[in-house]
């Protein structure tokens, strides 16, 4: 049981630390965004199994040899108050603490799905009174604002936005290429990723590695949303969209529309240009094709992988990496059970 | 035909545009006669529309009167710019709610990306 403690603890150290620094500063992922998701998803699972795995293993070390009959011993044991004199308070400490860190990550879980779904009902009816359906486009509604934005909300019923600042600033084709993009989303109901790592970001706000990978989650989505946009029509055509509606004055609009629009906070921004360290001659090096770390603009990001294609990793690669996340979530798992 | 949706936004539009208070009978006569969708319309569906706008925070009705009378709760300006907040906010526990096509973009990225488009507009 010791064993498996500390071996599960070092597992923890080492998923919420280096591994994710070294993923999130790779480029690979940016050719193979669906194998990079699956591995961020491995190691946020596999992380947190082990964090709480190794407090369990260790708090119960007193109470049995296995991890299975030590559980099924403790109920009774607590009961009866006759705790074995080899139970210390740093054992109860740990058990507790397993117990209330399992418990606040599911609650938060459960808060955040509850308040997405919230918003997204009070968004859903807004857009219904705001916006007309276009014609010929099922589930597409046409909204009456002069902000170029396109976004797409998943749930019961989905329906994807464009505005009419949106529509005339792209031409018929990036139009084409933009639905594409969004129908992506929904399709491979990229939402439910989106709703898990961000309640992990909020559920340890002092882990800067769960806002790491909550970003670079977000990014590896809309990358795979993107590959699609582009077999849909092609590279430069989805580029230029992107980097059409990136580049417009959406804020400005925002500021000159009625007074109640507080304009966007650009904490984040800043926060993001701090951590990721200089912001300049990105613009170069999206033109010289250079290999770009996953860590800088995403939106450069995306338009440079558009217009400077590679292939995606080759197969044993793409298998090695996928093999690395079975393991990785086996590993922990296998402790646990055989301890 | 007319759905509940297009019926909501017929009424929201008759709302947002005048300032007094209507009753749910003069709404009904009033879209009876600017579009055909609301020809046959009886008055419970008039009233059950104007109660799940009410129930959504759209609407709302002087009570003290007989029958009610119907107000839009904002101007369609104010609605639009709450919507416009949820979808350009940059709060991160709104990510998950909605998918953006492009999402927050600082100036120097926003730059950068003219510059690109420049570029290949010369070539």
């Amino acid at each position: 049981m010791l064993f498996a403690s500390v071996t599960l603890a070092a597992l923890a150290v080492i998923l919420a630390w280096p591994v994710p620094v070294l993923l999130s500063r790779a480029h690979w992922p940016t050719r193979s965004p669906g194998v990079a998701l699956l591995l961020w998803q491995a190691i946020a699972l596999a992380g947190g199994l082990s964090m709480i795995g190794s407090l369990v293993t260790f708090g119960l070390i007193p109470f049995s040899t296995n991890l299975i009959g030590g559980l099924g011993d403790l109920p009774p044991v607590l009961f009866s108050g006759a705790l074995p004199p080899s139970a210390g308070l740093i054992h109860l400490f740990a058990l507790s603490s397993a117990a209330l860190l399992a418990a606040h990550l599911l609650l938060n879980l459960a808060v955040t799905i509850a308040r997405t779904e919230r918003q997204r009902r009070r968004h859903r009816s807004l857009v219904d009174l705001l916006s007309t359906p276009l014609l010929g486009q099922p589930g597409t509604l046409i909204l009456d604002s002069p902000a170029p934005v396109a976004y797409c909300l998943p749930g019961a019923r989905t329906v994807t936005v464009l505005s009419e600042g949106l529509v005339s600033l792209l031409d018929a084709d990036q139009l084409e290429a933009v639905l594409a993009h969004e129908r992506a989303h929904l399709q491979q109901q990229h939402h439910i990723l989106l709703v898990a790592f961000e309640s992990w970001r909020s559920a340890l706000p002092w882990f800067p590695i769960a806002t790491r990978a909550q970003v670079a989650v977000s990014l590896l989505v809309e990358m795979l949303a993107d590959d699609q946009g582009r077999r849909l029509t092609d590279d430069t055509t989805l580029a230029e969209a992107i980097a059409l509606v990136g580049s417009a004055e959406t804020q400005n609009i925002v500021r000159r529309g009625p007074a109640s629009v507080s304009v966007a906070d650009p904490a984040p921004n800043a926060v993001r240009a701090d951590r990721l360290g200089t912001a300049t001659e990105f613009g170069e090096d999206v033109l010289d094709g250079r290999r770009l770390p996953m860590s800088v603009d995403p939106v450069v990001l995306r338009v440079g992988r558009l217009l400077n294609p590679e292939s995606q990793l080759s197969l044993p690669a793409r298998t090695g990496i996928l093999g690395l996340a079975a393991l990785l979530l086996a590993f922990p798992t296998l402790l646990l059970f055989t301890s | 035909m007319a759905t509940l949706g297009d019926l909501e936004r017929s009424i929201m539009e008759r709302l947002w545009q005048s300032d007094a208070p209507v009753s749910a009978a003069e709404l009904r006569d009033e879209l009876a006669h600017k579009t055909s969708a609301g020809k046959d319309l009886a008055l419970t569906t008039m009233l059950t529309v104007l109660s799940r706008l009410e129930r959504k925070g759209f609407v709302d009705r002087d009570r003290k009167v007989r029958p009610h009378l119907y107000y839009a709760v904002t101007s369609r300006a104010d609605h639009t710019a709450e919507l416009l907040q949820q979808v350009l906010g940059a709060e991160p526990d709104r990510a998950a709610a909605l998918a953006r096509f492009v999402g927050q973009v600082s100036p120097q990225e926003a730059d950068t990306l003219r510059r690109l488009l420049d570029q290949r507009a010369a070539d």
